[in-house]
């Protein structure tokens, strides 16, 4: 079979449309760059009706959207989670990571969380700071300005609060609090835990005419029809369409490496359309992986060639190398003060926390480095599969026999109803070279390409982290008056912390720095080998910080798309 | 309530009209009005199309016969019976749920089919007759001996009728308060559009908290939501 090439060549290729992908591609088509967008999934409009299941009912599905078909529930809006069909990943002997994939238009952006957090100061300067992995190669103050420009076209909800490492913004007003997070502020100020509002990307207030204002279903994981939260379609490529863009969209297409010519420079990509399972060649001045930290580093893995042996951009090696995901370990309690409610009103709110802690310890005085925020979660919720189950397990705490039938369960679910509150710690991890994903020649996906093998563990710092949070969520949920559920996780459980991957924000594969020895990418996210090949996903992640990474995603990428416009004009690249 | 006119009445104010929107798709412009995209269509509640093979699968096989599906039905409302004004399992459709998630998930499937014929064995050696045909008071007999469990010992270490009947519980619990019928019971008020302005006084009141005043000045006015955000160069917000 002949490698079909098409004749049309464009100014650039950019590979995944997700936080990275969508924002470079609004930034380059409107500078008037002619953009090919390769997908590996379908294509995917939140207001589609027929793929929408924003305000649908659990008695819409025969499984009451139970998790069977999609992992995070049936009305999840990700196709693709840690299992994607025909796509397998594999690990080393002894370690575990787990890899979450949207195969779709706009991708995790879809469902993610809207946890909109810019990282401070201090985490681009982890090394100073305490001596453990690396300094980013720029500061806060070059990324400010972008983070700046992303509040404002993206939107996202929060206060300023003139704190030190979580930098003030450009906010919209925030929701108020809803009743257990009423609780969870008076129970975290006893332990000297702050509480601030939410920082998320939905729109409390308008912020242009294209995009509607949030209308409290509390479903932003079912990306939202009338584009009141961010996802990377809705609010970054369909506008640069709108804008008048030249953008192309291959939807379905996996792409397998970046092609190159005899003197090494990238030429484009070679992608399998899915739908017809041909391979396909296309051509451009200039190659952006954005396919996701670990999906980019497999591409160039996989991208040999004579000029690049070891893979495109990879003369250091580092290329898998420092991958990590955030911290994770969680915790829920039943508190007493929460029975007994009015269902009188609705208190869906937007689809996440309307209150949460940012990181606030002394790292000097405690046995780990690094911090973690928390992030709080209850309510009166919208009943879907796993509703009522155990419905008086809570009896115990009363003294009540646990079990039984009768007129007496409708009492007990709702005077329960809306009890429950429970945690998230999400923290650093120290980004290691020891842990890493590398090519795995021993198999290949359905498209014909070699996948991934992971290797990752996490060390004592991560587990001691993970110690702290179980803790303070202990402590939390006792000064709320309330009775942690389960068994707290001990040792032999490190704690509850998550496997690597499970948090959903693996970074680093493709770091960035000024030695090209040290380093994958320089501090404007071009391969230190080949300069027409960018990468603005999370892989050029030096740290990850105890923040979510996706603000610091759409930063950078928007920082690295002005430098690449920036050098064709100069006619560098 | 109707979805569009709620969304319209709620979201868009005075002149609002002339803020539909349009969106793009890769196959030209299409005008998307700022109104939930209502569809009346339940076959699709967004699945994918081998999301829907799948579930088209599972609907063609057979896990319960005509005998153990009655069963189910019987237990099931024993557990919780019906009540008026919003019935109880049946109008829920409890059992064929309980079926689609013994195919859906079939490690269940072996505790539903023994837990089923125990049933039927203990009732046939105790009143000499099947579970389904039993008196209420018989069954309650039976359900009372299997009905509750030491908390502290996990369940797949309890002896199998035990095991059934706590998740029989949970499955008709979960079938109903996910049906029509079970969320007016239960009163939830969710999952429509609204715009959220915080916790009412008096519930605020009957659980003994307050919003800090400060807090409060910091958070959305609803008033001014259609506003578009403008700022000053350090971040304040100015409409």
């Amino acid at each position: 079979m002949q490698i079909k090439e098409t004749p049309e060549e464009y100014d650039v290729i950019i590979v995944g449309s997700g936080a990275g992908g969508g924002m470079a591609t609004k930034q380059l088509a409107d500078a008037g760059l002619k953009v090919a967008v390769v997908e590996a999934g379908p294509f995917f409009d939140p207001a589609d009706p027929k793929t929408m299941t924003q305000l649908k009912w659990a008695y819409e599905s025969p499984r009451r959207f139970a998790g069977t078909d999609r992992a995070f529930g049936g009305a999840d809006m990700s196709w693709g989670d840690w299992e994607v069909e025909g796509e397998p990943y594999t690990h080393a002997e002894g370690t575990t990571f787990r890899w979450w994939r949207s195969r779709m238009l706009g991708g995790r952006t879809n469902h993610w969380g809207r946890i909109s957090l810019r990282f401070g100061p201090k985490d681009f300067k982890g090394k100073t700071r305490d001596g453990h992995g690396e300094d980013w190669p720029i500061g806060y103050d070059d990324v400010k300005p972008y983070y700046d420009k992303v509040d404002k076209l993206i939107g996202v909800f929060g206060t300023n609060e003139g704190r030190e490492n979580d930098p003030d913004g450009f906010f919209l007003p925030p929701p108020k609090p809803r009743l257990h997070e009423l609780f969870y502020i008076n129970g975290a100020k006893k332990s000297g835990v702050p509480v601030i509002p939410g920082r998320l990307s939905m729109l409390t207030k308008r912020i242009n005419n294209d995009r509607g204002v949030c209308f409290y279903c509390g479903q932003c994981g079912r990306s939202c029809s009338i584009y009141a939260d961010f996802s990377a379609g809705s609010c970054l490529i369909f506008p640069a369409q709108k804008n008048g863009g030249q953008v192309k969209l291959y939807c379905d297409s996996m792409v397998r490496e970046v092609t190159t010519n005899e003197e090494g420079k990238a030429t484009g990509v070679s992608f399998i359309n899915k739908i017809d399972r041909k391979e396909y060649k296309l051509k451009a001045k200039v190659v952006v992986l954005a396919a996701s930290a670990c999906s980019s580093a497999r591409i160039l893995l996989n991208s040999k060639s004579k000029s690049h042996p070891n893979g495109l951009g990879n003369s250091s090696d580092l290329i898998g190398k420092y991958l990590h995901d955030s911290t994770g370990s969680s915790a829920s309690g039943f508190v007493p003060g929460l029975m007994n409610r009015k269902t009188s009103y609705n208190e869906d709110g937007v689809g996440g926390m309307h209150v949460y802690s940012p990181w606030w310890g002394d790292n000097s005085k405690l046995d780990f480095p690094r911090g973690y925020h928390i992030e709080v979660w209850g309510g009166m919720s919208n009943p879907n599969y796993g509703f009522g189950f155990n419905t008086n397990e809570f009896n115990k705490f009363f003294g009540l026999k646990v079990g039984g039938y009768g007129e007496s369960l409708r009492e007990d679910v709702k005077k329960y109803y809306g009890s429950v509150v429970g945690f998230g710690g999400r923290g650093e991890g120290i980004a290691r070279k020891e842990n890493y994903c590398e090519i795995d020649p021993t198999t290949l996906d359905d498209y014909g390409i070699p996948v991934l093998k992971f290797n990752y563990k996490w060390s004592d710092l991560e587990v001691k982290q993970a110690k702290h949070m179980q803790d303070t969520f202990e402590e939390i949920i006792h000064n709320m008056g309330g009775e942690p559920l389960g068994e707290k996780p001990g040792k032999d459980r490190d704690y509850g912390l998550n496997a690597p991957g499970e948090i959903i924000h693996e970074v680093g594969t493709t770091r960035m720095g000024n030695d090209p020895k040290t380093s994958v990418t320089n501090k404007f996210n071009q391969l230190h080998d080949v300069d027409n090949v960018f990468i603005v996903d999370a892989g050029p992640f030096v740290s990850q910080a105890d923040k979510n990474c996706t603000w610091t995603i759409m930063a950078l990428s928007w920082r690295a798309s002005d430098y690449i416009i920036e050098q064709l004009k100069q006619q560098n690249i | 309530m109707d979805r569009r006119k709620s969304i319209q009445t709620i979201i868009l104010g005075a002149g609002a009209s002339a803020l539909a929107f349009h969106g793009c798709k890769t196959d030209g412009e299409q005008t998307v009005n700022e109104e939930i995209p209502a569809t009346e269509d339940t076959k699709y509640f967004g699945r994918t199309p081998e999301e829907l093979d799948r579930i088209e699968k599972l609907n063609a096989e057979q896990l319960f016969n005509e005998h153990e599906m009655e069963s189910i039905s019987v237990l099931s409302t024993v557990i919780l019976p019906p009540k008026e004004p919003h019935g109880g399992p049946i109008e829920a459709n409890v059992p064929e749920f309980i079926e689609f998630m013994g195919k859906d998930i079939p490690e269940m499937q072996n505790t539903l089919l023994g837990g089923l014929m125990w049933m039927d064995h203990k009732s046939n050696t105790e009143f000499g007759t099947e579970f389904k045909s039993a008196t209420l008071e018989q069954q309650k007999q039976i359900c009372d001996e299997i009905c509750f469990h030491d908390p502290e010992v996990p369940l797949d270490r309890q002896p199998l009728e035990i095991q059934f009947f706590a998740l029989m519980r949970n499955l008709t619990v979960s079938g109903y308060y996910t049906s029509k019928v079970g969320i007016a019971d239960l009163g939830y008020k969710g999952n429509m559009p609204n715009v959220w302005d915080g916790v009412p006084q008096d519930v605020l009141d009957q659980h003994g908290v307050a919003y800090d005043p400060e807090w409060i000045a910091k958070c959305i006015d609803q008033s001014t939501r259609n506003e578009i955000a403008e700022w000053d160069e350090n971040g304040k917000l100015l409409t």
